[in-house]
């Protein structure tokens, strides 16, 4: 309890892992979808700092930047898309986004 | 003990922040809530030495990445959030059912993993050996982790580095393009 190993850094990154992962199933709108994905992302980059502190390796340092410029990449095309199709639909009810299923 | 204090607060709230986000019931909310969260997210990552990781992570992601956000919910205000929409087909519980489970999976993974008590402290994988964290240090309180970083992000990772920068000139033009009326 008094002393943080990785194991509780591991046990908060999936505890915040969940916590997008039910926004991402339970939320509707789209752009709160976005945030729990960022969360999940966030989750996962505290997973691979505490295990690059422990293995004293720089590779996992490395990657969260890689993570965050991906998550950048990823925020300003998703969001791009949900003004394109705002502006067409007028709606970002995702039960309502379905206009490119088959 | 000073550092399980912070830890454990700092759990809390990021947690409790977490919670707040994919509850609140208004998107603007959820994006204020999201900020702090980022920003606690990178006072972890000061405690677990990777102080250029906590600046990249409070310039990015809570200077950046949640401004971009507050902009498209001003942009997409509308007159009834979607949850007000009565969908008798979708149950909201059995995601959070589903979600637990993944919980579940993701601690027995983790526990599962960690049996093994500490591993040997490796040399780092893939030419990051070249400055290994011990060596640099101009004192008890400098820290050169920033250095460290640059120096293994422009040697062994040098390709990935350019690839990522070409993935943010797509991104850039894609959004753009996206985001325009008329071309």
């Amino acid at each position: 309890m008094l002393e943080i190993t990785p194991l509780h850094y591991s046990l908060l990154s999936a505890a915040l892992f969940m916590i997008g992962v039910i926004g991402v199933l339970v939320r509707r709108n789209v752009i709160i979808i976005f945030m729990s994905i960022e969360l999940i992302l966030n989750a996962v980059n505290i997973n691979l700092i505490a295990l690059s502190d422990q293995l004293q390796d720089l590779a996992g340092q490395v990657f969260v930047v890689f993570v965050i410029a991906v998550a950048a990449a990823e925020a300003a095309v998703g969001l791009g898309i949900i003004i394109a199709f705002y502006r067409n639909k007028e709606t970002v009810n995702i039960d309502e986004i379905q206009i490119m299923r088959w | 003990m000073a550092e399980a204090i912070v830890f454990w607060t700092l759990a809390v709230l990021i947690l409790g922040l977490g919670i707040m986000v994919i509850s609140a019931r208004s998107a603007v909310h959820s994006v204020l809530f999201l900020v702090v969260n980022f920003l606690l997210v990178a006072v972890l990552y000061v405690m677990l030495n990777a102080e250029f990781v906590a600046v990249i992570q409070v310039l990015v992601y809570a200077g950046g990445i949640v401004v971009l956000y507050l902009f498209v919910v001003m942009l997409v205000s509308l007159k009834k959030a979607p949850e007000r929409y009565a969908d008798p087909r979708r149950v909201a519980w059995t995601g959070t059912l589903l979600a637990g489970a993944v919980l579940l999976e993701v601690v027995a993974i983790v526990v599962a993993s960690s049996g093994g008590g500490e591993p040997a402290a490796t040399e780092g994988a893939l030419g990051a050996a070249d400055t290994p964290f011990a060596e640099c240090g101009a004192g008890p309180l400098v820290s050169c982790n920033t250095e460290q970083l640059g120096w293994v992000l422009y040697t062994s990772y040098l390709i990935p580095f350019e690839v990522a920068s070409m993935l943010l000139l797509v991104a850039m033009i894609g959004a753009i393009v996206l985001a325009k009326r008329h071309l």
